[in-house]
């Protein structure tokens, strides 16, 4: 049986590994290669890595570092951060990554995704969507952010994220900015809508604080990945630097019980 | 010696990283010439199906790699789309495969039981192995290997198959026929099963 993804996501920025709150305040959390020796260890299911200075700072991804996490990586491994071209896509995909995310790329010009489909294939690329949740008074629903939420689009992600799958996306992350480092639980309806609305694999990133959350999500949205930054590398409420990671046992027992509540 | 087959795509220093961490001496091959002295081969593969055949056709090492295979019978494992190479032809694509391995290579999207599906198949999930099965040699139960793919080998000769999956049906996911070998998962990113699995092959 196929089973729900349980994913790191670190964040990359000058160099070294942070942790955001809200997209803000990036906090320093350690050594990028460091990490990801952890998380072999630990068997973690796959590893996301986010330079989030690249896209910003309108600088090439950095090579050298990324055949470095992936010479390292002994799991999947996700790099995202500063990729607008096929051309540079082929390329990570060539120093051993799995897959390439886009963000602010792909929201320009999705038809990247289809570029990137046929240099790399579509099980390779993925689509990252930054959401907030709308707080005006009269405004409703989500809008789709690029550029660490610096820019805001009017785009509704729902339909938009329909639009990537059909350009040529692998997999949709839906990463939402309210609940980025709060960890006080994923956005399950914005989640079960993005799973209703998609063929193709979700992972849903942003506001886990606990392994509850994590089964929470799961057991609202069935076989999807879950993805967390804090939660793996926080301990205790005033954020103390330590990696963690769910034991296989812990795992397992907690998408049997996910599944079992998702199937009703 | 273990030669991976560098003919430009596929996850070539993944394959090296853990070799050497299994204490096991690998190089790339990029000609023919390189090929020599092999005593396994690994085949590498992702991507599209016609891609990768036209770029092993255009290495220049196909022929030496057929009279290795099929002639010396030097073991060899196809990984990814590196197995599906081993069919005779893919649904993907126009192109004819190696043949090594009677099957066809077909698309979830249209196969009945698992078109309703998320597509690609992207994870871990468990394999269903053949009693017997030399590449699973010491292996604990229930072993979990991480999948990308969106086409799956149709193995035509059933007694080939080594080991399946379920995603919709259950589809052979690793195959054995003889010395020749193909897995569809990523040994190469699975963890602790995927080093035992290939330790094995370099072992049998």
């Amino acid at each position: 049986m196929l089973r729900p993804r349980i994913i790191p996501c670190l964040l990359i920025h000058k160099g070294g590994l942070v942790k955001t709150q809200q997209f803000k305040a990036p906090k320093y959390v350690g050594d990028p290669i460091n990490a990801v020796k952890i998380f072999n260890e630990k068997e973690s299911d796959e590893l996301m890595v986010v330079d989030i200075d690249a896209a910003v700072n309108k600088v090439e991804p950095n090579y050298a570092l990324i055949a470095k996490l992936a010479a390292e990586c002994r799991m999947p491994l996700c790099y995202g951060g500063g990729v607008t071209t096929a051309e540079q896509a082929a390329r990570i995909i060539d120093l051993g990554v799995e897959k390439v995310s886009v963000s602010s790329a792909a929201v320009a010009d999705p038809s990247l995704l289809g570029r990137m489909a046929e240099a790399i294939g579509r099980q390779s690329v993925v689509a990252v969507l930054d959401v907030r949740k709308k707080s005006g008074l009269f405004s409703k629903g989500y809008e789709l952010c690029t550029h660490n939420g610096k820019t805001a689009h009017k785009l509704d992600p729902l339909a938009f994220a329909r639009q990537l799958q059909d350009a040529g996306a692998g997999e949709i992350v839906i990463n939402s900015i309210d609940r980025d480092g709060e960890m006080k639980g994923y956005d399950i309806d914005l989640a079960r809508q993005m799973r209703t609305e998609l063929k193709v694999p979700l992972t849903v990133l942003g506001g886990a604080g606990s392994l509850e959350h994590v089964g929470d999500l799961l057991g609202a949205c069935g076989v999807i990945g879950a993805a967390a930054g804090s939660l793996y590398v926080f301990k205790g409420q005033y954020r103390a630097v330590l990696i963690s990671y769910p034991t296989p046992q812990q795992k397992d027992e907690l998408c049997r019980a996910a599944l079992l509540k998702h199937r009703g | 010696m273990i030669r991976i087959v560098d003919y430009g795509v596929g996850n070539i220093q993944a394959f090296l990283t853990m070799f050497k961490r299994l204490g096991l001496e690998a190089t790339r091959a990029r000609t023919a010439d390189e090929l020599e002295g092999a005593t396994r081969l690994i085949l590498p593969g992702v991507g599209a199906f016609d891609t990768a055949m036209t770029l092993l056709n255009q290495s220049g090492m196909r022929p030496r790699l057929e009279e290795m295979v099929l002639a010396q019978q030097v073991p060899v494992i196809g990984i990814c789309v590196g197995m599906q190479m081993l069919a005779g032809g893919s649904d993907e694509g126009v192109l004819p495969g190696l043949n090594w391995v009677p099957g066809r290579v077909k698309a979830f999207a249209t196969t009945p039981a698992s078109r309703d599906l998320p597509m690609p198949h992207m994870g871990w999930n468990d394999l269903k192995v053949r009693p017997g099965s030399r590449l699973f040699t010491d292996f604990e139960p229930e072993p979990r290997f991480y999948f990308l793919h969106s086409y799956y080998f149709d193995a035509e000769d059933k007694a080939d198959v080594a080991a399946t999956a379920e995603y919709g049906l259950d589809f052979d996911c690793i195959v054995s026929r003889g010395h020749i070998h193909g897995v569809q998962c990523h040994p190469e990113k699975s963890h602790h099963f995927g080093a035992q699995l290939l330790k094995n092959f370099a072992e049998l």
